[in-house]
């Protein structure tokens, strides 16, 4: 039995590991390669977060718990 | 000695009232200029009418009031008290015109015993909680920055998740919130809050919310209820207990990680404004570019240092290279075959050019040539 998907990381996380590179990357302490891999994956993230905030509708699911234990949830109408 | 008339002849018919006129003045009076309010005294005659409404009178030792308390109101009493039961009521006076009667309107009725062993019964409560630490300032965890999934359980029919959407939708429209409906008071609430609590742990969320909107002491008490106080103690993810009474804590308050006055200030708690992340990822976002800006000019200036000194090896390289190509120069010059021609040999050679070095090359009447120092001498041999 499992829960709800969690799908994606959270955004907080993202923005956690969004700011740990921007200081990595800041401190100028790392070698070429594993510096452009971290922009890299900054800039991935950075567009992922702009694209959530973007895209980002409230979604309230009721959970549902069936007789044999099994959770549902279900798009309620708040 | 004259005694002044009550009624003079002089009197204005237009002046006077009708009975129904003077109830309405009085009742204007009356339900005007008394707010609603608790009363204390014990119960007589009551009886339940099958409309669920209920009358009874309540009384002390110099007074008595009759008392009213409609089904909606009734319901939620339980069972009709019995006689001298002591009780607290709350209510507001009110005339009944049709027969001339004041009476209490009463919306709730609390017997003083059961009051006192609510009472007696939150601060077991209390204590068990204090002593197993579930108070402690040490457990409280600090709640994520902007969670994306939160547990709500609260019930689906009052207005505290009509509140916390609101406020969710305004700050933090990124969230999913997964509701997990309970009843919040009466009889059953406590079991269903311990379920939906457990419930919450099967959950993959980052923060849960548990409450109520705002109600009367009495309809709080699943909040102070041990199991649903060790049930909230014991989910995994960081807690917002909100019960909506201004004046009273309740022990979820003080058990979860967070107490919150109302649902909408829990949910102003648990999001952060979109407005202040939209500023964090922007402000994140010219960070990480001047990041790489810094970056790339360092790299720059380390290719033009890098291309300088290839450069300079490339120069040293050549230099060398034409050094000894000099030298092998003057060494290929001393064993040239023109050396050798110059000292006054020559070289034979058919018309294919091939050298002619054994007498059997050579064949009498054909044609060669010879090769000396100045050029080729055509030649034949006899």
């Amino acid at each position: 039995m499992s829960g709800p998907p969690a799908g994606q990381p959270s955004l907080a996380d993202e923005l956690e590991r969004l700011e740990a590179i921007v200081r990595a990357l800041e401190a100028n302490d790392l070698d070429l390669d594993a510096a452009l891999a971290l922009f890299e994956e900054g800039v991935g993230r950075l567009r992922s977060a702009r694209e959530r905030l973007a895209a980002a509708q409230l979604r309230v699911r009721a959970v549902l718990q069936d007789a044999d234990g099994t959770l549902r949830d279900t798009d309620i109408d708040a | 000695m004259s005694l002044p008339l009550p009624f003079s002849p002089a009197l204005d018919t237009r002046e006077v009232l009708s009975v129904g006129e003077l109830a309405a003045a009085v009742k204007a009076l009356i339900e005007g200029s008394i707010a609603p309010l608790w009363i204390r005294g014990e119960i007589t005659g009551c009886k339940a009418w099958s409309s669920g409404h209920w009358y009874f009178t309540l009384r002390d030792a110099t007074a008595q009031v009759r008392c009213c308390m409609w089904r909606t109101y009734a319901q939620r009493a339980g069972r009709p008290p019995a006689d001298g039961t002591s009780v607290y009521v709350l209510g507001r006076p009110v005339l009944y015109e049709q027969k001339g009667e004041f009476q209490f309107l009463v919306q709730r009725l609390l017997p003083t015993a059961a009051l006192g062993a609510q009472q007696r019964e939150f601060e077991r409560v209390k204590a068990a909680l204090a002593r197993d630490g579930l108070f402690d300032a040490a457990r409280k965890r600090p709640l994520p920055r902007c969670p994306d999934r939160v547990a709500v359980v609260t019930s689906t029919d009052g207005a505290a998740l009509r509140d916390i959407v609101t406020v969710t939708r305004k700050r933090w429209p990124c969230a999913t919130l997964f509701v997990i409906a309970s009843r919040v008071q009466g009889d059953g609430a406590a079991p269903e809050l311990v379920a939906a609590l457990t419930l919450v742990n099967r959950l993959e969320v980052e923060v849960c919310i548990v409450g109520r909107g705002g109600g009367a002491r009495e309809d709080l008490i699943a909040f102070n209820d041990e199991s649903v106080c060790r049930a909230l103690a014991a989910v995994r993810v960081p807690t917002v207990s909100a019960v909506g009474h201004e004046t009273d804590i309740s022990l979820t308050d003080l058990v979860a990680d967070l107490r919150a006055p109302t649902p909408s200030a829990a949910a102003e708690a648990v999001f952060a404004d979109t407005a202040d992340v939209r500023r964090r990822v922007h402000e994140l976002g010219s960070r990480l570019a001047r990041s790489l800006g810094r970056r790339a000019e360092l790299l720059e200036e380390r290719l033009a240092r890098a291309g300088d000194r290839l450069e300079a090896a490339v120069d040293q390289r050549l230099a060398r290279e034409r050094h000894r190509a000099g030298r092998l120069g003057a060494e290929l010059d001393a064993l040239s075959p023109l050396r050798v021609l110059e000292r006054g040999y020559a070289v034979p050679r058919d018309a294919a050019g091939r050298v002619l070095r054994r007498r059997a090359e050579f064949t009498a009447g054909r044609p060669f040539t010879l090769r000396v120092a100045d050029g080729d001498v055509p030649a034949r041999a006899e």
